[in-house]
């Protein structure tokens, strides 16, 4: 038996059980998500859209986390500026391929009406130029440090979406005709305040047309119009984007399991257990964070693409920092450092922390409408201290479903980081060496202890001294 | 020292350094482009005035709270984000006193007690103001203060002591739970609107002539200028003159040494949350004072600009927390005077940035809590 052989023996226990799981987990949040929608009285058309609008978020926090597992999981870097190259990614994918403006139409602002792939490779490679951008100067720091800027950068591309005087403007595009080169300017811009109206072509029906499979998706839609009445073109849509959106999880997480285990991903890892061995050892340590940095923040722009290109309008206020933190709790929940842990933890803050409180806030309205929940907490809690009376507290509870799901979000991460820092799978992180560690017989137990430190200690030895040798002087 | 010499060290700190350059570089060239300003008439000198004051006003805040968030940084090893939240939870416990004292009698106890939820009562209609309701409003400091020392000593026991020893990255990320709960809790509470909190007419104001127009100063912007300032003294005094204060500024420097010598590491732990929790609340409440608005997320928004405030100022250093707070006060307001006050906030980012880039021990580092 060569080599190769016996280690594809010895990984494909592993690969089955992770694919096992996943598909185990994605099958059972169905089931729960279905089992309360019939037991309270939902119809098919619901149950439908609710499984399509829980695969489209399983599917983007998975792709979230699998960027971030890069940063944080693989190299260490500690990045909480996600969302600003998630806002990066769209906005320029908008820009790129929005309609060229006419006057009169509807979109303040026009844009360069290229195909809708070549504004999604935009919007991809732009992410990864502000990830250069903001790497170059920041890599070299401690990781808090890195941490507020980056959140700081975020901010600062959310102003700078928000602000008046990029709103519209006229960008000159060089092009090559049979009569010459010149420059066209194109009418285009940030929308300020309101956001952008994105009026290209659906990206799904795009799609569909460009495999040429325009014939069977209409069949498909009839084939769904025999189970919901009208319109049924709409829940197809949403579940096939759906569908598409786990094909590009699946894409990242191929892409990431192979940089993981490349000399590369090695090299990384290495900087995360301990960039001065690196860093002697020879690898220009610098070199490779920036890279890792730039490849994670372009992922990260393109899923941001893959989120808001079907939203129809994008508005920059979507892009707070609290987007950022929660791909931080999926990734802290399906711990860092492993591939399946990230997309475990995408799919379980998607389903129960993200997208469970609003669908039960859903059934709940549908079983018992109400129409007088309190519009404040005083008088939800007055009847209550008053008469003892719950029931316009637990309204103004039910009403306020958006709000509680943050608490909980803060609880669980909290108690995360107490009982589980090292995540739900628990230990996965992957060694940074290219052998398994764990030797032959007795020494297991030992060897294998090297691999399992929770990021706890990731931080430990480094005592807040920025200033490092300078102090006697 | 002779001039090839000076020349030497000259070019050696431009080639070492040459972000540090760039920034000389803009920083003069706007000092130039002000200065022009200010003599063709075309930047009013009474607007910088405004600007200036508005700018200081911003930055006694920002220090105030940066001073608590300085000593948690250096002493506690971590960036905490949960302090924009005690400033808030400090903000509300104060304004819900002053709303109770000034308008007990006029309106229902739980809307003065939810700080006017969801409309049911108008700080403008309670005549709330220093001058107005001197007794309501110094209630509301304290009450603010001891709230959130309460607070912050809560999130302590739940949230931090549990993982006391596990480094910095693991509690920061636990300060942004504690961030995320507490602050959707008070969202919870209290509302999402922003509303008003003073009778704005009623504040007497001292309009100052300088030159060609009027500095607008009123009496909120005085109430703030003492209680921070007198704050800030009384940490000093703390700090340099009691027994506590030594020990503190020992485990700021060195934790093992100072464990050695037989300094008791939680009890300094715990003066730290109650100082710098303390400050934080009275930060949070003078800054609704100044300003006339409260919002859930009043300390959160602040909360960037604190941070650059510490790390400007050199973490660990409480008067390096205040210099910072004032020059990013002071920023956040001039940056106006060349770009759209969007951007503002981002200036301010930008300065700490720059400052993280070229010199990233801060301005005052090395002299940590002394």
């Amino acid at each position: 038996m060569s080599a190769a052989d016996a280690l594809r023996d010895r990984l494909a226990p592993a690969l089955r059980s992770d694919a096992a799981l996943l598909v185990a987990l994605l099958l059972g949040i169905y089931a729960l998500y279905v089992a309360s929608g019939v037991a309270l009285g939902y119809e098919l058309r619901g149950q439908l859209n609710a499984v399509a609008v829980v695969t489209f978020y399983v599917g983007v926090f998975s792709l979230l986390a699998l960027a971030l597992n890069l940063h944080w999981g693989y190299t260490g870097l500690f990045n909480i500026g996600i969302v600003g190259f998630m806002a990066v990614g769209i906005y320029t994918m908008a820009i790129v391929s929005k309609a060229v403006y006419t006057p009169g139409g509807a979109a303040q602002v026009g844009g360069l009406g290229a195909p809708i792939w070549a504004g999604m490779l935009a919007g991809t490679a732009a992410a990864a130029l502000l990830g250069l951008v903001v790497a170059l100067p920041a890599l070299r720091l401690r990781a808090d440090y890195l941490a507020i800027v980056t959140i700081a950068m975020s901010e600062i591309v959310r102003f700078t979406l928000l602000s008046n005087a990029f709103e519209s403007f006229r960008l000159p595009v060089p092009y090559v005709s049979r009569s010459g080169v010149g420059t066209a300017a194109y009418r285009v811009g940030l929308g300020g305040g309101s956001g952008l109206i994105l009026d290209f072509q659906d990206p799904l029906a795009a799609f569909v047309e460009a495999v040429g499979l325009a014939g069977p998706y209409a069949g498909l839609v009839d084939l769904f119009g025999t189970a919901i009445e009208n319109n049924p073109r709409p829940v197809v849509d949403g579940l096939v984007y759906a569908l598409i959106v786990l094909g590009f999880v699946a894409g990242y997480y191929w892409l990431l399991k192979r940089t993981g285990e490349s000399p590369f991903g090695r090299v990384l890892k290495a900087i995360r257990e301990d960039e001065g061995v690196a860093d002697a050892l020879g690898k220009d340590t610098r070199a490779f964070k920036v890279k890792a940095f730039m490849l994670g923040c372009g992922l990260m722009g393109l899923a941001g693409v893959v989120w808001f290109m079907r939203q129809g309008a994008i508005t920059p206020n979507t892009y707070r920092p609290r987007l950022t933190f929660f791909v931080w709790i999926a990734l802290i929940i399906g711990g860092a450092g492993s591939n399946t842990g990230s997309v475990v933890g995408g799919a379980v803050f998607a389903a129960f922390l993200y997208q469970g409180p609003l669908y039960l806030k859903n059934l709940v309205n549908t079983v018992a409408p109400v129409s007088d929940a309190p519009g404040s907490f005083g008088p939800a809690v007055a009847p209550l201290i008053a008469d003892l009376d719950p029931a316009p507290f637990l309204l103004y509870t039910i009403d306020s479903v958006r709000q509680l799901q943050l608490v909980i979000m803060g609880v669980v991460l909290v108690a995360l980081m107490h009982r589980r820092p090292e995540g739900l799978l628990g230990h996965r992180k992957e060694t940074a060496a290219s052998v398994p560690l764990r030797g032959a017989g007795g020494s297991g137990g030992a060897a294998g202890a090297v691999g399992t430190d929770g990021p706890a200690e990731r931080t430990g030895g480094d005592p807040s001294d920025p200033d490092g040798g300078e102090g006697d002087g | 020292m002779g001039f090839a010499e000076t020349y030497a060290r000259g070019r050696r700190v431009a080639v070492e350094n040459p972000i540090g350059i760039v920034v000389l570089v803009v920083v003069a060239v706007l000092a130039v482009d002000l200065a022009r300003g200010l003599a063709t008439g075309r930047v009013p000198v009474s607007r910088v005035g405004s600007l200036v004051w508005d700018g200081l006003m911003r930055g006694l805040v920002i220090g105030l709270a940066g001073i608590g968030l300085s000593m948690t940084y250096s002493i506690l090893n971590f960036a905490n984000f949960a302090h924009g939240d005690f400033i808030t939870g400090g903000a509300f416990a104060g304004w819900a006193t002053t709303y109770l004292l000034a308008g007990a009698g006029s309106a229902d106890v739980g809307a003065l007690l939810l700080v006017g939820a969801g409309g049911s009562v108008f700080g403008g209609a309670l005549g709330v103001g220093i001058t107005t309701t001197p007794v309501a409003v110094l209630a509301g400091v304290l009450v603010a203060g001891t709230a959130t020392v309460g607070l912050a000593l809560l999130a302590d026991r739940l949230a931090f002591a549990p993982i006391r020893d596990a480094g910095g990255i693991s509690l920061l990320i636990t300060s942004v739970g504690v961030a995320f709960a507490l602050r959707y809790l008070i969202q919870f509470v209290f509302g999402p609107s922003t509303r008003g909190t003073t009778a704005a007419s009623a504040v007497p104001k001292f309009p100052l002539y300088l030159i060609d127009g009027f500095v607008r100063i009123d009496a909120h912007d005085l109430a703030l200028l003492v209680i921070a300032g007198g704050l800030m003294i009384g940490v000093h005094l703390v700090l340099q003159t009691t027994k506590l204060g030594k020990a503190m500024r020992a485990m700021s420097d060195n934790k093992d040494l100072a464990r050695i010598t037989g300094i008791p590491a939680e009890r300094v732990v715990t003066a730290t949350w109650v100082m710098g929790g303390g400050l934080a609340g009275v930060a949070g409440y003078v800054l609704v004072l100044w300003k006339g608005t409260i919002s859930f997320n009043d300390g959160w928004l602040l909360l960037l600009l604190i941070f650059a405030a510490v790390i400007l100022g050199g973490i660990g250093s409480i008067y390096g927390a205040i210099a910072g707070g004032v020059v990013i006060g002071l920023t956040y307001s001039l940056s106006v005077i060349w770009i759209p006050s969007t951007f503002a906030r981002a200036a301010a980012f930008l300065v700490m940035i720059v400052v993280l880039l070229v010199r990233p021990q801060g301005i005052f580092a090395g002299r940590t809590t002394a």
